[in-house]
């Protein structure tokens, strides 16, 4: 069942659920901070409008940045604010920044340790119809491995928007990722958000109903996720669901407290299996309290043109793959 | 390339507007893709595959054939309604555009479908495929040329520069760039977001020969295609001036266009003028 302290949206199993784009969510984090302080700085490769900075760029003209379609100029100037006292926030779709833009980001944003936010918006397949050149299933890889950098991949709009206030407010290089499409609404404003924190969504009843696996994700999968949480459940199969929306660094005590319960985990990203929250995950797991993992993800491919959630369930990221990656570990628990 | 006689010209402007029409009907379909860019270049597009290009859409494969990089890979859709008249595949096909499991990509994937020589989508990198296309071919002695085809927008790229730069040092006369300066990118006007001016004056300073011609007249470009063949120190940039969503009223000249479909009853106004601007250009060659 919803884990009830963290207030989250009663209606999120019915079917008529709100849902709205994770990238509104920055749009308005952006406006907010830019209220709250002078400092912060947002920058755009002439995409403002769909990356939801255009918000800000209203508001506040003086410090809205346009570079045009040149994403490592933006990281770089980006860095040079950063170095300079302002707080940038640096806006594209995640396939060209941080896709295109890898080494300025490495070098000038992380190793200069420069305050520099880095939003990824159109992040993974649900991008839909542009097909595979614009839907970024790396990002969260190339990030993850860079020192001094933070990763933050956050469920809906709500916790987006959480996200970026957050990251506006921390110091030094973060990396948030998000969606084009809409997706549902799964937190609420009071549901607490502190990066770094995993959450528990979803334990499994408590009568008597053990927890056999958990199921570790981030970002907009959550809801397929809790979906099959829930039909798990008339199966017999009890569930642990985590929202890690921190990749970087990761809630190290959350993640290993569940397993030592579980003993079997199932990850769930829109992202490549290799180097995202998977990995992470094994990473750790490898190294202090080793089980068999199960990866929901993309498999080493790249992704096409389609409706979104066509993309989700040919590429096997939709509620029925989730709980046939929940049965197969179970199966291989010992 | 045979000769531009007066029925050819007609032929080519018919046809030209024949995939405009095409262009609409292929966006309403997908119901998302661009719009300004595609019916800008519609006239470019026509000459290219009907006229200029040694290619032959049977041997999509055919090792001597002119190459075609489109760098600005949004505009796909006039690509791709180009080569389905052209007969590199069947016009039935357009439908599946940006759908599950299509050939037509919502940004053209090389090797999804025959005529598509490079991945594109991600701005900035088409020229510098094109210019290793032109090295391979010197150094393998073929006489085939590389047509690059590149936006205004994508000239913010630092990728682009590098290219133009390196495409002067070495003289690659066997490479010919089309920019697409229709004035417009996402965010508004391109002088606005990123001004080019003074255009022209920036490849002549990196080496290059420049040419500029109106991009809707189909003698110029031929003619400015010719003259690069004939100039052997230099690449060559024809700098295609067009009109963003050409032939429809409401598109024309708006940056708004650059990346939505037509819905239904905009697809409907759009077809009934290209048909008026269809029988403007018969009557016009009577
Ligand atoms: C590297 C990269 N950054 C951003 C984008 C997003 N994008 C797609 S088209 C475009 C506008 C470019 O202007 P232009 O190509 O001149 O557009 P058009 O004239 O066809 O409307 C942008 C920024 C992209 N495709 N690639
Ligand atoms: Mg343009």
């Amino acid at each position: 069942m919803l884990n009830e302290q963290l207030k989250l949206n009663q209606k999120i199993f019915d079917k008529d659920v709100e849902m709205k784009p994770t990238r509104d969510g920055y749009g308005e984090g952006l406006v907010i901070l830019g209220e709250e302080n002078q400092n912060v700085v947002v920058l755009s490769a002439d995409l403002t409008e769909s990356t939801r900075a255009e918000g800000f760029a209203k508001k506040f003209p003086e410090r809205f940045f346009e570079i045009g379609v040149a994403e490592q100029n933006m990281a770089t100037i980006a860095a040079g604010l950063g170095i300079s006292g302002k707080i940038p926030f640096i806006s594209s779709y995640a396939v060209f920044s941080p896709g295109r833009n890898y080494e300025q980001i490495r070098t000038t944003i992380a190793y200069n340790d420069s305050n520099v936010k880095i939003a990824g918006a159109h992040a993974g397949i649900s991008v839909g119809p542009d097909g595979a050149t614009h839907q970024a299933t790396e990002d969260m890889a190339i990030m993850r491995v860079i020192p001094n950098m933070k990763v933050i991949c956050p469920c809906d709009s709500i916790e987006t928007r959480k996200a970026i206030i957050a990251a506006g407010k921390m110091w030094g290089p973060v990396y948030v990722r998000f969606g084009r499409e809409k997706s549902p609404i799964i937190t609420t404003n009071e549901t607490p958000f502190i990066p770094g924190k995993a959450e528990i969504l979803w334990n499994p009843p408590i009568d008597g109903k053990k927890a056999d696996v958990a199921i570790i994700g981030c970002g907009m999968l959550l809801y397929n996720a809790l979906i099959a949480a829930k039909e798990l459940e008339k199966e017999n199969i009890g569930t642990v669901v985590i929202n890690s929306h921190t990749l970087k660094p990761l809630d190290e005590k959350t993640i290993l407290a569940t397993v030592d319960k579980t003993k079997a985990v199932v990850t769930v990203e829109e992202h490549q299996v290799a180097g995202g929250l998977g990995s992470a995950i094994a990473e750790l797991l490898a190294k202090k309290l080793p089980a068999p993992i199960e990866f929901i993800g993309m498999q080493n491919t790249f992704g096409e043109s389609g409706k979104p959630n066509e993309l989700i369930q040919k590429y096997s990221m939709d509620v029925e793959s989730i709980k046939n990656a929940v049965r197969k570990v179970l199966k291989r628990k010992r | 390339m045979s000769e531009l006689h007066d029925k050819k010209i007609e032929y080519l402007e018919v046809t030209a507007n024949r995939i405009r029409e095409l262009i609409i009907d292929t966006l309403l379909e997908a119901g998302s893709g661009h719009s300004a860019g595609p019916l800008g270049m519609a006239d470019i597009f026509t000459a290219l595959y009907f006229h200029v290009l040694n290619h032959n859409p049977k041997k999509p494969q055919w090792l001597d054939r002119d190459r075609v990089v489109l760098s600005n890979g949004h505009i796909c859709p006039v690509q791709y309604v180009t080569l389905a008249l052209a007969g590199y595949f069947p016009v039935e096909e357009l439908k599946t555009l940006r759908k599950l499991n299509t050939r037509l990509q919502g940004h053209p994937h090389r090797g999804a479908l025959p005529g598509v020589e490079t991945t594109s989508g991600p701005l900035g990198s088409g020229l510098s495929q094109a210019i290793g296309m032109a090295l391979a071919a010197k150094l393998d002695k073929k006489k085939y040329r590389i047509y690059c085809i590149a936006s205004d927008g994508e000239h913010d790229e630092g990728n682009f520069w590098e290219a133009v730069m390196f495409a002067g040092k070495n003289k690659l006369n066997n490479l010919t760039l089309i920019v697409d300066r229709n004035n417009i990118q996402i965010d508004g006007y391109t002088e606005d977001i990123m001004p080019l001016e003074p255009f022209r004056e920036k490849y002549e300073a990196f080496r290059w020969n420049v040419l500029t011609i109106d991009g809707h007249n189909i003698r110029d470009f031929v003619d400015a295609i010719n003259e690069a063949k004939a100039i052997y120190e230099k690449p060559t940039v024809v700098i295609a001036h067009t009109i963003p969503g050409k032939g429809v009223s409401f598109m024309e000249g708006d940056y708004v266009w650059h990346g939505k479909p037509p819905n239904k009853e905009e697809a409907k106004k759009a077809l009934s003028e290209l048909r008026t601007l269809g029988r403007r250009i018969e009557s016009e060659h009577q």
